[in-house]
């Protein structure tokens, strides 16, 4: 019975999702929403969940001095200070929760991006190389499709076109038949959930 | 003699396969930061995607609503702020009702930035057009929880994911939201997406299943997988990272902070691809040394 009843409802609750769909009557329509609810709710509950978890983890990591674990004191700072300051003082514009807002995390989050373009650059620089056939028409891809932005006086119509045909042709081929292999992949892992053949979101057997 | 300067010129070409990261690191940042001083904008053709974002706004009645989702953070500012603040200029200029949520926690607050600016602009500009009110010409309705089962919820009706907008006031107590039931009173959806959720999770289950008309704004490295959509008419159209932004801007013949970007990105770009070049013939000669060395 610990198996039967989790694969159960599992079963019932993923034919009448896939059946409501096709039944247009407010009956099924009031379900759909019901369980829909229950999405958001878990949601929220799954919030508090990686609070716990990240709390759980931090002061594991502090109470055996594991490598770096002084970084672990800045996360929980930084946790419970945005949360006391956000109940105590409020999170409207000038106060000292958006302060730090502004100032602290907006500025961190940006650096992060920018950091990209560094990296980017780094790999860009050593991976396109023409070695082969395949990495040739990577590299002349990437020049094509970078150098989209820049004037480039009588070959920056030719290029735009080119880029614009790589990013409507090509491309769109390929992301659709990602999209499509993904999509019939999610409709199989479905299947498997709902008949009972994929169990292992119920943990070991 | 000879010897030891066939000895030098490897070495260099040598070197020339393999620059440290660090040199290419600082090329990028005086690449980057470099024009950032000068006042050069380029000049770009409007692409058809991008048009098209235009065109659905610009054709739009006076007083009609326009829903736009912020779901993107701080770390994509760069490139999607610029068409927030476009995004406000247009709608505001042709007196279009605005409201405004998030599916990122972080989301309405980028609408607040922009909307400060915006306002900042208006009221600094001579022939200002009227500072749009709270809660009459914009609301924001703030963060909540739940992806795209929000998308889903609002299709039905909006008070059961936004009971009340961000200060709490309940959207029956808002003049705007009056006659807003769920997407059959908006006009418009405007996404401006870094991410999951996103995009496609307003085509997926707000344009799919509720059929609402819609645009986005995306990051570059997100925009070529919208491009589907945009040919199957599930997106209206897209505006893609900061070309995208910078397009729109000069489309509302308005030339804002992508444009003057857009040479900022266009140098690095080049710099990167002068990089890859050098790489390539350090590669090249390198091997026919090899192959002529072999064949002796």
């Amino acid at each position: 019975m610990r198996w039967q009843i989790p694969l159960l409802i599992v079963l019932i609750g993923g034919v009448f999702m896939a059946v409501q769909y096709f039944v247009p009557l407010e009956f099924s329509e009031r379900i759909y929403e019901y369980c829909v609810d229950w999405v958001i709710i878990v949601g929220v509950f799954a919030m508090g969940l990686g609070l716990w978890s990240l709390f759980r983890v931090s002061v594991g990591k502090i109470q055996t001095k594991a490598q770096g674990w002084g970084y672990n004191f800045i996360t929980l700072g930084g946790l419970f200070g945005m949360i006391l300051l956000g109940l105590f003082s409020g999170i409207e514009e000038g106060k000292q929760f958006m302060n730090l807002f502004w100032y602290i995390y907006t500025p961190i989050q940006s650096s992060m991006f920018a950091l990209l373009a560094f990296y980017v650059a780094s790999a860009a620089y050593r991976a396109f190389r023409a070695r082969t056939l395949v990495s040739t028409i990577l590299l002349l891809t990437a020049v094509v499709i970078m150098l989209r932005l820049i004037p480039l006086g009588p070959v920056s119509g030719l290029n735009q076109t080119v880029a614009s045909w790589i990013l409507t042709v090509p491309n769109m081929a390929a992301k659709r038949a990602i999209a499509m292999g993904i999509g019939l992949g999610g409709i199989a892992t479905a299947l498997k959930v709902v008949l009972g053949i994929e169990r292992s979101y119920m943990g070991k057997e | 003699m000879d010897e030891m300067a066939n000895r030098e010129k490897k070495t260099l070409w040598e070197n020339l396969l393999s620059i440290d990261r660090r040199i290419i690191f600082i090329f990028i940042a005086l690449a980057i930061a470099l024009p950032l001083f000068f006042k050069t904008s380029l000049k770009m053709p409007v692409s058809p995607v991008v048009q098209e974002v235009y065109n659905a706004i610009e054709s739009l009645p006076a007083g009609s609503k326009v829903l736009i989702s912020f779901d993107f953070d701080p770390g994509s500012m760069p490139e999607l702020q610029p068409m927030a603040e476009s995004f406000f200029r247009h709608c505001f200029r042709k007196n279009l009702k605005v409201i405004i949520m998030g599916l990122w926690p972080q989301g309405p607050i980028q609408a607040n930035i922009a909307l400060d600016k915006i306002f900042r602009e208006l009221k600094e500009e001579e022939k200002a057009v009227k500072v749009p009110r709270y809660g009459i010409d914009y609301v924001n309705l703030g963060f909540t929880a739940g992806n795209e089962v929000v998308i889903d919820r609002m299709g039905h009706d909006f008070q059961e994911s936004y009971p009340a907008d961000a200060k709490g006031t309940p959207l029956s107590k808002i003049p705007l939201m009056q006659g807003v039931k769920n997407y059959d009173n908006i006009d418009l959806i405007l996404n401006l997406s870094a991410g999951y959720p996103g995009t496609q999770e307003w085509v997926q289950y707000g344009v799919d299943v509720f059929h609402v008309k819609l645009a986005a704004g995306n990051t570059a490295v997100q925009a070529p997988s919208m491009y589907p959509y945009v040919q199957t008419g599930q997106l209206t159209g897209v505006l893609g990272g900061m070309k995208g932004g910078a397009e729109y801007e000069l489309a509302l013949k308005r030339p804002a902070k992508a444009v003057s970007y857009m040479f900022s990105q266009a140098i690095a770009h080049v710099v990167i691809c002068l990089f890859i070049i050098i790489g390539n013939i350090a590669f090249f000669t390198l091997r026919k040394k090899k192959t002529l060395k072999l064949e002796k």
